[in-house]
């Protein structure tokens, strides 16, 4: 299993500037009907190559949020097409979804969203353990990930027990010892002091510079210039894309 | 994600959530043991009620006189016909014309006020018999003797007493060789019964039983006695000896019509079917309280669990984003359900047979094992369906929706 996921990494890597692993088409996500319909979507294209780092930036109720539950397949758009590393994924069911979700992307939320009462080490395990993957292994990839955050030593510390700073590396953790494809972060600053966002997006660097594509929404312009790309939208439209200016 | 990594998360997601699990165990396990209890409380004062008239005597059958029935009728026929004697009795001992009875006791109740000194007391009953009273009555003698045959021949004034008379008259000390005073006439104590408690009306250890020609002689006269108590051979032959009974009595009785005798039979089993009728309701009565009991529990296991599930319908969200399939979820919260389910019975069936050992008001409890079932089926059932039931709902929402939820 977790040589498939490194041979899939592997070759996610050697088609940069092929295939876009994340690409929109004219997507559109509605709530009500008729008159009184909402589009926090409204029509959305938009590709996204393997290793890139990009920022989502908008004010609120731009629909940036929506955009990112929509790529990371936790909501399904009204209308459109979305292609997740070359898979449709209005083809897929429930139980495809959670396997694309566990096996190509990494969740980071801007309420960290840890297991509560549940060890670092374990909420670190369980994308793996929903996986299939036996407990010797996951252990040790665990560890590798905790270490690699920085965290070795707050092992068997509950999120309560752990600073707002360590609660994120947990969960950057977490959504890296699957080693996706995808590291989508949902505004994984807005609860942390200037320190740890520091840490945090010199982290974002360091898994980017390894071949993992970033996707992170945010409002904070400094953060967002951390990243190579920055996409803006406004009224579920995107009104600017510096890859765009630069092509 | 198999079954007992699935086991292993339901276990810790119990260990993470600790109170909250020993508070739904602890809600299964008093309605489950309550109901256990309760049903043993029932069932226990009826069989309670069956072993005190059991102890009245077996295979007995006691003739009184005056007819059956109630009204006008039934009390001129009690005022006029012609009374017991101590005649029917020898009669009825006749082991040639009564085969199938093995002995009878005419019995002569007396009433009287007994002194020791300044104590006294007024016996409950004070009976005038033979010695085969004893045992055609299950009457026990734990201390001292039975009076003998030989008694009732010499007319000795002996008597064998209850406690409760014991204790009137002579406090704590031994009332064996004794002599009290009844009706100012000394009769000298010679056993004493064995405890029979109370049936409700009367102190059963309110007695005295002396030799019947001492008591007639002493203090009611030589005339009708009050009535014949009967002991078949076996409960078997209780219908034959009761139809020998009746044939010895019209004769002797100069009786034609069967309707117009002036005695009646009254024999144990008949009793015994009334009273257990009578508790049987008692029993339904508590089984009722036990079922709403049940039923209180029952939705506080619901409660608990439909506030479980939707108090962690967030992890699910959160589960579900890092690849979590609706199997898993879903498989995750029955278990803990079967296991707090599972645990709450079990504990609750373990409560209430070590509760169903103690007294409880003045009855022992007696285990109705259907209601063991019963009260741990239910139980489990319900944890089950309530903590599988919107469990399955919230592993059904879509993550996002899961995850907003607050």
């Amino acid at each position: 299993m977790a040589a498939d996921v490194v041979a899939e990494e592997a070759e996610v890597a050697a088609d940069v500037d092929n295939a876009p692993i994340i690409d929109l088409h004219d997507v559109v996500k509605q709530y009500g009907s008729g008159e009184s319909a909402i589009f926090a979507l409204d029509g959305v294209s938009l590709a996204i190559y393997p290793g890139e780092y990009v920022a989502i930036m908008g004010a609120s109720g731009s629909g940036k949020s929506t955009l990112m539950n929509v790529i990371g397949a936790l909501d399904i758009p009204s209308s459109g097409d979305y292609y997740l590393d070359g898979i449709d994924m209005a083809s897929l069911d429930e139980n495809q979804l959670a396997i694309v979700r566990g096996r190509k992307i990494g969740f980071i939320f801007q309420s960290f969203n840890l297991i509560p009462r549940t060890s670092a080490l374990a909420n670190v395990e369980l994308p793996l353990a929903y996986q299939g993957i036996k407990i010797k292994e996951r252990r040790m990839r665990a560890l590798k990930a905790l270490d690699l955050v920085g965290l070795s030593d707050r092992l068997t510390h509950e999120p309560t027990e752990l600073s707002g700073g360590q609660q994120q590396r947990v969960a950057v953790a977490r959504a890296l010892v699957t080693k996706p494809a995808l590291l989508l972060a949902d505004e994984p600053t807005g609860a942390l002091d200037s320190k740890s966002t520091a840490d945090l997006l010199d982290l974002f660097d360091l898994v980017n510079a390894a071949g993992r594509t970033v996707v992170l929404i945010t409002h904070e312009a400094d953060v967002a210039e951390r990243a190579k790309r920055t996409i803006r939208m406004r009224d579920g439209k995107i009104i600017e894309d510096t890859a765009m200016v630069l092509a | 994600m198999n079954f007992f990594e699935m086991v292993r998360f339901a276990v810790r997601g119990l260990v993470a959530n600790r109170l909250r699990s020993a508070l739904t165990t602890l809600g299964i396990l008093i309605g489950v043991g309550s109901v256990i209890i309760l049903v043993a409380v029932g069932n226990g004062s009826s069989k309670q009620i069956q072993d005190n008239i059991a102890k009245l005597g077996t295979n007995t059958i006691t003739v009184m006189r005056g007819g059956g029935g109630f009204g006008a009728r039934a009390q001129s026929r009690n005022t006029q016909g012609k009374p017991l004697t101590v005649g029917d009795a020898v009669q009825l001992s006749d082991k040639k014309s009564a085969p199938n009875v093995k002995q009878a006791a005419p019995v002569s109740n007396a009433t009287s006020v007994c002194t020791n000194g300044s104590s006294s007391t007024t016996p409950a009953s004070f009976i005038g018999t033979w010695p085969s009273y004893f045992e055609a009555k299950n009457t026990k003698v734990v201390k001292g003797t039975y009076f003998t045959n030989d008694d009732v021949t010499e007319g000795r004034r002996v008597a064998v007493i209850g406690k409760t008379t014991a204790s009137d008259l002579f406090g704590e000390e031994n009332p064996i060789g004794k002599v009290m005073r009844c009706g100012g006439i000394p009769f000298s104590i010679v056993g004493l019964t064995e405890t029979a408690g109370s049936n409700g009306f009367l102190d059963g250890d309110s007695l005295i039983i002396s030799p019947i020609t001492a008591v007639q002689r002493a203090l009611t006269g030589y005339g009708n006695i009050s009535s014949i108590v009967v002991q078949a051979k076996s409960a078997k032959v209780q219908d034959q000896a009761q139809i020998e009974i009746e044939s010895i009595l019209d004769k002797s009785h100069g009786i034609s019509n069967v309707n117009s005798r002036d005695y009646r039979l009254l024999n144990q089993a008949s009793l015994l079917a009334t009273t257990t009728s009578t508790t049987k309701v008692f029993t339904v009565l508590l089984g009722a309280v036990a079922a709403i009991s049940l039923l209180v529990g029952g939705i506080g296991i619901t409660n608990i669990m439909l506030v479980t599930v939707v108090e962690r319908t967030r992890e699910i969200g959160i589960r579900k984003a890092i690849g979590a399939r609706r199997r898993a979820i879903l498989g995750q919260f029955l278990i803990e359900a079967t296991i707090l389910s599972l645990v709450g019975g079990i504990l609750g069936v373990i409560v209430g047979f070590i509760g169903s050992n103690f007294m409880i008001v003045g009855v022992k409890p007696v285990i109705v094992p259907s209601s063991v079932f019963l009260a741990f089926g239910v139980s489990v059932f319900i944890g089950l369906f309530f903590g599988g039931y919107p469990a399955s709902r919230a592993a059904s929402l879509r993550p996002i929706e899961a995850l907003r939820y607050e």
